[in-house]
């Protein structure tokens, strides 16, 4: 359990469907008993997707994802990493990823296993990107899919980019966020260029019945925070 | 009229002139005359000179004598006097007013209008068969030069009238504008440009904007910046803070100065000095507030003994609550109206209408009305609260008397007693005539990015040529080659040091070396996002009702309020109050884009401020005025007695500050620790000094709580006891105020500065990294928007040095941090600090002590925030 002791800084633990999950600063949620590493909505490549449509955005995005990405998988130094969906922006995504970029992917992949599991952004992905590709796993209790769905079976997903606002006395902040009941856990996205819905969407209701706590990622913790202190947007 | 100027007029405008009992002023045949020269003019004249019809007659008569064209498409003329206003209303309001004499003279002559409101048929054929005379806005002149048929519409262009020259120089607006002007320059180098404007303090500068530059240095040299912007932070990045293509710092730009082209200058004297006083009161003012309750009383007795007035106010709540307040003494049933800009439109052209009718006796407004639109017959002017500065008093008190020959009627009224001494600056000002309009501005480089791809869209360019177009424009003469470059990769590709975008390139170079516009999108793009205004977005303030079945909650079915600004609204929590149309509300919660509100119960102080509290920052020239009222004795004499007697207290508690020094006072208070300052540098200013003084108590260790600021002053309260610590380390109070704030502190907090992400978005709206949100759309989620605070963080930290960037720290010089004065008042103090440790609060304190729970507390720190919600958690849980 090294990767316990090491991340304590960064992480807050929480129990999801009977077993110990370290949420972590970097927005990635680590399983010590699978030793795996999760991480959601990375939406590589936002930043070429939208310069093909005109809007020029710094062309930086998918390295400075990768780079929070090494950062976290080097801190765990997890047996498996799953990518929860949506790690593309588009299906052209794994095309345009620069040679650079490509290689530090690789160099994070080397030494364990990897799988991406497809998002509504990339259905198709192509072998050049290394890794396994899924559409749903299950992880001992747990079911890993992009899109979660409401009902009973406990699950980790992502696709709804949950960000928490918190304003106390007139000083506002919005933070992306873990939601989750104890049994499901829909996870923050990790790309640079990811935007956010707010966790008071309508959206998440049915997903949470009987409400959640959020998980806040500051900036040098991670903040439990009730439901009724979130705000709508 | 002397006979060499009288026949510089037409007999059918003698005639006309005669038959109305009117006889032709001497600057509008000067102008006349300037313009058979060829002459560009500026004419500065007060209201009611004429000033209008001075800038037409040159063109009226000139197309005359020209008659009319034979309208066959082969004889088809470009326009030839083209008018471009501030204010859409303006434009309109003088096309009418134009018509007049034109009707009356049978001149064959044809006025349009291109606005916003211009229905497409007409503007497709005012392309195709251009009239006369045009009159419109700047975004809709920078949408024709961006027109294919630009060349051929503005050919036979003669003449350029820019009205209210001197509000359109101060913003952006003005950047475009005189970009647009160095092109039509270019496409019709006969015209001429007359600028019409109230007094200001340096007229070079709009004679300058005027006339096309010609700097002097070679391109490509790019040696007049003087500190080339360095990569990384530190110092060097709060050099490019003050924007060092700075006319006052560029070396070689004394030279330019001296080759400088300067329009011909006509001044009309102004008329009789103006009759101009303070309202005093026998009461005492309150230390704090922008009401101006008690003066109410008095302000409506005035309303009552003139024909017409003008009630200005600085801000719309204050305009909502000064309504309000005079509607209930109005036993008397007045018709006072209210004009403000979150009003609905028609409700505000209505009471315009009502206005130049003469049928209102007064209108409660704020800076909407600033503009000169002829407001009919107004013989007194109040202007309520502070005046902010000298020229905006002697602007406004202009409205009033539109005969020049008599003086016009004004009071100002100060809302607490730091305002008695503005007012009292202002007053001496005005006696003096003296100006305090700002420098002329650096062109920004966002607003160049959009011209430039407006360029690419009317016409192929070559870069060369372009360029020196580009610096013909006054606010663009300094211009470096490689700022322009950097421009024109933004434009193209992005302009980042990562090469990634070349394919998908907006404007392309082709084999003939000139650069055009890739398709026709690129061009739509373009249209939709001309203009340099980023309106923040507005939401619906509906009050609501309790709901019976479910007590507790509120439903949605109150009447609307009107609108506030969405980032505002934002930082509402349920249960907070505020001030809104004129009365104290409580937010209930946001539902289906709607604010939802109660009224408070009654006697409830707003707990969170008057957002925009004053829009506009106290001028530094007449916050140098207030220091020296204030640190002379003698002067005390002219203020009211409640004053005199306020500073006497403060000298005898604590000192009373030197002109060129900073009053430092600490003492403890409540189990916290009080500093307090008085630098006099406006609002913006203080907001970014307290931010970065709590940065610096939080590395001394001295846990600062958060601070309060206002235009004089700001006061920091802490749990650590700085006192303490300044009789311990006597250098403590030199440190923490030094310099070197403006250095890493400044680049730390402009990191995650929620001010500095504004600034950001605004500079990527307008050079067109992203589509412009319009008010109205809805949040789909599917729509493609990204948030420019995640582009803000990437860009930040992998290219510093970008074009946008830089753009943005140019903007928070003057803008919302206004970091540029708060340097010169850190320069100003520098061994000029005086701290006077205090056991209780003093007078001065108290009055920005009073803003503590009325003003924001300002913060950005995400993890506080985020400490105290989650410690709300577990005191739930422990309940």
């Amino acid at each position: 359990m090294t990767a316990l002791r090491k991340n304590k800084e960064t992480t807050h633990e929480i129990e999801l469907a009977g077993q110990l999950a370290l949420l972590d600063l970097s927005g990635g949620l680590y399983l010590p008993a699978h030793d795996a590493l999760l991480v959601a909505d990375l939406h590589f490549e936002k930043g070429s997707s939208f310069a093909r449509r005109g809007m020029m955005l710094p062309p930086y995005d998918t390295r400075e994802t990768l780079s929070a990405l090494s950062d976290v998988v080097s801190r765990f130094d997890p047996r498996v990493v799953i990518a929860l969906g949506d790690s593309f922006h588009d299906i052209g995504g794994p095309d345009r990823l620069g040679d650079e970029e490509r290689a530090t992917l690789s160099g994070i992949q080397a030494g364990r296993e990897w799988i991406w599991v497809t998002g509504n952004h990339d259905r198709i992905l192509p072998d050049s990107i290394g890794g396994q590709v899924v559409e749903e796993m299950n992880l001992g209790s747990l079911t890993l899919r992009h899109e979660p769905e409401a009902g009973e079976q406990a699950e980790i997903a992502g696709h709804l980019h949950p960000v928490g606002k918190v304003v106390m006395r007139g000083r506002a902040t919005r933070r992306r966020c873990f939601l989750t009941d104890g049994k499901r856990c829909v996870m923050p996205a990790l790309g640079a260029y990811a935007g956010g819905l707010n966790a008071c969407d309508a959206a998440f209701k049915p997903l949470f019945p009987k409400g959640f706590t959020a998980h806040l990622i500051g900036t040098e913790r991670i903040f439990a925070i009730a439901k009724s202190m979130l705000c709508r947007d | 009229m002397s006979k060499a100027s009288a026949s510089l007029l037409p007999k059918a405008f003698r005639d006309w002139f005669k038959s109305r009992g009117w006889k032709p002023r001497e600057h509008q045949l000067e102008l006349l005359a300037k313009a058979k020269a060829g002459r560009s003019v500026l004419l500065v004249a007060p209201t009611g000179a004429g000033k209008t019809l001075a800038g037409f007659l040159p063109s009226l008569v000139e197309l005359a004598e020209r008659g009319p064209g034979r309208g066959t498409t082969k004889d088809k003329r470009g326009i030839h006097t083209l008018y471009i206003s501030p204010l859409k209303a303006l434009a309109t309001d003088i096309a009418r007013n134009l018509e007049a004499p034109v009707q009356e003279m049978g001149l064959p002559i044809r006025i349009e209008t291109r606005t916003g409101d211009t229905p497409s048929h007409k503007r497709a054929r005012q392309i195709e068969r251009p009239p006369d005379i045009l009159l419109t806005t700047p975004e809709q002149l920078a949408l024709l030069l961006a027109h294919r048929e630009a060349r051929e519409f503005f050919k036979d262009l003669r003449r350029v009238v820019l009205d209210e020259l001197h509000s359109l120089v101060t913003s952006k607006r003005g950047d475009l504008l005189s970009l647009g002007l160095s092109r039509l320059m270019s496409l019709a180098p006969q015209a001429t440009a007359v600028g019409l404007s109230a007094t200001v303090r340096k007229p070079d500068d709009l004679q300058r904007y005027l006339v096309p530059q010609r700097p002097s240095s070679p391109r490509g040299v790019g040696s007049e910046r003087v500190s080339a912007p360095e990569r990384g932070g530190g110092i060097d990045e709060v050099a490019d803070l003050v924007p060092s293509r700075a006319p006052s710092t560029a070396s070689s730009f004394k030279e330019e100065v001296t080759h400088a082209a300067l329009a011909d200058l006509v001044v009309v004297k102004g008329g009789a000095q103006p009759d101009i006083r303070m309202l005093e009161l026998d009461e005492r003012l309150p230390l704090a507030g922008h009401t101006a309750s008690l003066s109410m009383p008095t302000i409506y007795e005035l309303i009552k003994d003139h024909k017409t007035t003008l009630v200005f106010v600085n801000t719309r709540l204050q305009a909502e609550y000064t309504f309000q307040e005079l509607w209930k003494l109005n036993d008397d049933g007045l018709a006072i109206a209210l004009h403000h800009g979150s009003l609905d439109v028609t409700q505000r052209r209505r009471v315009e209408e009502a206005m130049a009718a003469g049928k209102l006796k007064a209108v409660v407004c704020t800076a909407t009305l600033d503009l000169g639109i002829d407001w009919g017959d107004v013989d007194l002017v109040v202007n309520v609260g502070a005046p902010k500065g000298a020229s905006r008093i002697m602007q406004r008190i202009g409205r009033s008397n539109h005969r020049m020959d008599e003086p016009s009627q004004a009071y100002l009224v100060p809302a607490n007693r730091f305002e008695i001494l503005e007012c009292r600056a202002a007053l001496d000002a005005v006696h003096e005539a003296a100006q305090d309009t700002p420098d002329a501005r650096i062109g920004a480089l966002d607003v160049l990015c959009q011209h430039i791809l407006g360029m690419a869209c009317a016409d192929p360019f070559k870069l060369e040529d372009l360029y020196e177009e580009i610096r013909s424009a006054a606010p663009y003469a300094s211009l470096t080659w490689e700022e322009y470059e950097a421009c024109v990769a933004f434009v193209a590709t992005g302009g980042y040091a990562l090469r990634a975008y070349e394919r998908f390139a907006k404007i392309v170079k082709g084999n003939d070396g000139l650069w055009r516009v890739r398709d026709g999108k690129v061009a739509q793009q373009y249209r939709l996002n001309v203009g340099t205004i980023v309106e923040s977005t507005m939401i619906k303030v509906r009050l609501g009702k309790s709901s019976r079945s479910r007590p507790g909650s509120v439903l949605p079915r109150g009447r609307l309020l009107g609108e506030i600004e969405e980032y505002f609204a934002e930082t509402l929590t349920p249960g907070d109050t505020f001030l809104f149309a004129g009365e104290v509300l409580r937010f209930e919660g946001i539902a289906e884009d709607e604010v939802l509100v109660t009224r408070a119960a009654s006697g409830t102080d707003p707990m969170i401020p008057s957002y925009e509290g004053g829009k506009f920052p106290l001028s530094t020239f007449l916050a140098a005025r207030v220091r020296e009222i204030l640190a002379d004795p003698f002067e005390w004499d002219r203020l009211p007695l409640q004053m005199t007697e306020w500073l006497v207290q403060q000298r005898r508690r604590s000192i009373v500050p030197g002109p060129r020094d900073l009053l430092v006072e600490t003492f403890p208070r409540a189990n916290r620790f009080y500093m307090t300052c008085f630098p006099f540098e406006g609002r913006l200013a203080h907001q970014t000094l307290g931010m970065l003084l709590t940065r610096r108590l939080e590395r001394a260790r001295l846990k600062p709580l958060g601070f309060v600021a206002n235009d004089y002053g700001i006061a920091v309260y802490a749990s650590g006891d700085i006192a303490a610590r300044a009789a311990r380390e006597p250098s403590f109070m030199y440190e923490l105020f030094s310099e070197d704030m403006l250095g890493d502190d400044l680049e730390d907090w402009l990191a995650e500065s929620a001010l500095m992400k504004r600034t950001f978005r605004q500079c990527a709206v307008i050079a067109g990294l992203i589509e412009r949100k319009f008010p109205g759309e809805k949040k789909t989620g599917r729509q493609v928007t990204i948030s420019t605070d995640l582009v803000y963080d990437v860009l930040r930290k992998h290219e510093p040095d970008h074009v946008l960037l830089r753009a943005a720290r140019a903007d928070a010089a003057t803008g919302l941090l206004d970091v540029k004065r708060l340097g010169v008042m850190l320069q100003r103090i520098r061994g000029r600090i005086i701290h006077k440790p205090l056991d209780r609060v003093s007078p001065l304190s108290v009055s920005v002590m009073l803003e503590i729970g009325r003003e924001r507390v300002y913060s950005d720190n995400a993890d506080e925030i985020l400490a105290e919600a989650e410690a709300a958690l577990l005191d739930e849980a422990l309940a």
